[in-house]
């Protein structure tokens, strides 16, 4: 605890954290989706967001973005509030795919995000040409660039969209579900090109997923949204029984294969005895065991 | 008359006459507008919504018949309210069917109301619903020609943005780009390209010249500059031509247009299935 005034500023500075969250609710007027979530995540974390469908990960990201406003606490990234059209992020929207019938190469789409909001005509310059080239390289897909959008496979399409959000050189990446048309091989290249992204550029990166398993040895941090609550932690605190029979309110089991990839367990079914072989929690963003108990 | 082996003989016995004058005039630039805004109707998969706003502009150009206005000015005005209201009302292009096709529905009854009450019923409803191209006005012209600036400015003003909206609205709508108002810009530079259209193959015909030209381009070229080009040269050779043979023939000019695309996009098609396109 015993520093100079130089080095606390300068470790303060380098410690700026990417995005901060603290008693935030979100949803909207009429419902909550969910509530007092605290969190800090630091500059080149990577970042699992996971949960239910439903449970408000999308959310997360459309408050991030600006397109939603909190419902009560706060969310700051580097230390200011979210405003759309932050050049700071890079989106990838929760989509499946473009239609096959759009004819237009990939580079186009990757070099108007470099430049989309400026009006008037102007024809590409070399420039954003250059930038988008390299940009498609760093993703492994220069030979992509001519091919039509609608042409591409699931995997091909998500590293054009990872490309058109990096092009503008952010620093925080919004994922939302790139993994969920791929089949497990693609999805595992495809984490690994994020994780080499995040550590090379030094950009914090959200990804939403349904499946933990793929992104497990690469991340820093877990963001477990159920139940309208949040649970964030690095994965080993978080993806316990503890913490996540908490997070549900019912037991909830997590089990490890030998290669440490998780199975999560609900089961509802004999809920007093499991209740009580759970013992108590450590983990607890809020105690409604004794109703679950009675019924 | 007859074609005679000599193009430049035929082109001069064309061009004596002023109508053909005219519609060469109002052709070309109705063919490069057509031809631009039909581009970004096949990228945004708007052409049901540019379908019904020609039906929409149909009631209003039977109501400005009945009241003895220039048929243009009841097309500018429905098909714009019409447009603006498709934009305002349905923002995800994916949401619109139902209440683009319920208002459709309405603007062709309200159409054939007025239509009836009008004693001349039968010729102007035709040139109405199936273009009249070769009656065309000198002042027909000139309005055509002057909308037609205005619509070509709007487009080099928002070719960008509209572009990369109509590829990735998300992202657009996360970059902070207005989405409403583009879609708004772009519903509108539709209803009066619709407007100016009608005048050369009518409000039942209107995708030979706003849809089918961009639909053969995007599969010729893969790059937004060059498929926009192609598809207006597409339009253009398809409204000359079917001009030209019009003059010979005793059928209507829009039949030749239609024709002529319809014919090219089943080439395209056909040379996509035998692997010469990709």
């Amino acid at each position: 605890m015993i520093t100079t005034r130089t080095e606390a500023v300068t470790a303060k500075i380098d410690a700026i954290p990417a995005i901060t969250a603290d008693n935030l609710s979100a949803g909207y007027p009429d419902k909550t989706v969910w509530r007092n979530a605290n969190f800090k995540i630091n500059r080149g974390e990577f970042v699992a967001v996971i949960g239910p469908n439903g449970a408000g990960k999308t959310t997360l990201f459309r408050l991030l973005l600006g397109l939603q406003q909190p419902l009560s606490g706060s969310i700051k990234i580097f230390n200011s509030r979210p405003r759309r059209g932050n050049s700071q992020i890079g989106y990838v929207p929760q989509r499946h795919t473009i239609d096959d019938d759009v004819k237009v190469e990939c580079i186009e789409l990757v070099q108007l995000a470099v430049s989309a909001n400026r009006w008037g005509l102007t024809l590409f310059s070399n420039k954003e040409h250059k930038i988008a080239l390299k940009t498609l390289q760093a993703v492994g897909t220069l030979e992509l660039a001519h091919r039509s959008l609608g042409d591409l496979s699931g995997g091909e399409l998500q590293r054009i969209f990872l490309a058109e959000a990096l092009v503008s050189n952010p620093e925080v990446l919004l994922l939302d579900e790139p993994l969920s048309n791929l089949d497990i091989r693609r999805g595992r290249d495809l984490v690994q090109l994020i994780d080499s992204v995040v550590r090379k550029r030094n950009v914090t990166a959200f990804l939403v997923a349904h499946d933990i398993n793929p992104l497990l040895p690469f991340l820093d941090n877990v963001i477990y949204i159920a139940n309208g609550k949040v649970a964030t932690g690095k994965p080993k605190e978080v993806l316990t029984s503890e913490c996540l029979s908490a997070l549900y309110e019912i037991p909830i089991e997590v089990l490890h294969d030998s290669k440490g990839n998780i199975a999560i367990i609900g089961s509802g079914a004999d809920t007093d005895k499991e209740m009580d072989l759970l013992g108590s929690n450590r983990c607890t963003p809020c105690g409604d065991e004794e109703e679950e108990r009675k019924k | 008359m007859s074609i005679s082996p000599n193009p430049v003989y035929d082109l001069q016995q064309i061009f004596q006459w002023p109508f053909m004058q005219h519609a060469f005039e109002a052709g070309t630039i109705v063919a490069i507008v057509a031809g631009i805004v039909g581009y970004f109707v096949v990228l945004r998969k708007s052409s049901f919504a540019a379908h019904a706003l020609s039906h929409i502009g149909f009631a209003g150009a039977a109501g400005a018949v009945l009241f003895n206005i220039n048929p243009v000015f009841g097309l500018l005005a429905f098909t714009s309210g019409g447009g603006f209201g498709i934009a305002v009302l349905g923002p995800r292009a994916s949401s619109r069917d139902v209440e683009i096709g319920t208002v459709l529905a309405f603007m062709l009854g309200l159409g054939v109301l007025f239509i009836s009450l009008y004693t001349g019923y039968a010729t102007e409803a035709y040139s109405i619903l199936f273009g009249e191209i070769l009656g065309i006005s000198s002042s027909d012209v000139l309005m055509t020609l002057i909308v037609g600036l205005i619509i070509l400015t709007a487009i080099a003003v928002v070719y960008r943005p509209l572009l990369f909206a109509s590829l990735d609205e998300d992202v657009a709508e996360a970059k902070g780009m207005p989405i409403l108002l583009l879609g708004i810009i772009f519903m509108l530079l539709v209803a009066v390209a619709t407007s100016i259209a009608v005048q050369v193959v009518g409000v039942l015909l209107i995708f030979s010249l706003m849809v089918t030209p961009a639909a053969i381009a995007q599969r010729l070229t893969k790059r937004p500059q060059y498929a926009v080009a192609v598809s207006v040269a597409i339009a253009l050779m398809a409204t000359w031509l079917g001009l030209f043979v019009a003059f010979y023939e005793p059928y209507p000019v829009s039949f030749f247009i239609t024709s002529i695309v319809f014919i090219l996009y089943l080439l395209v098609r056909f040379m996509a299935r035998i692997h010469v396109l990709p």
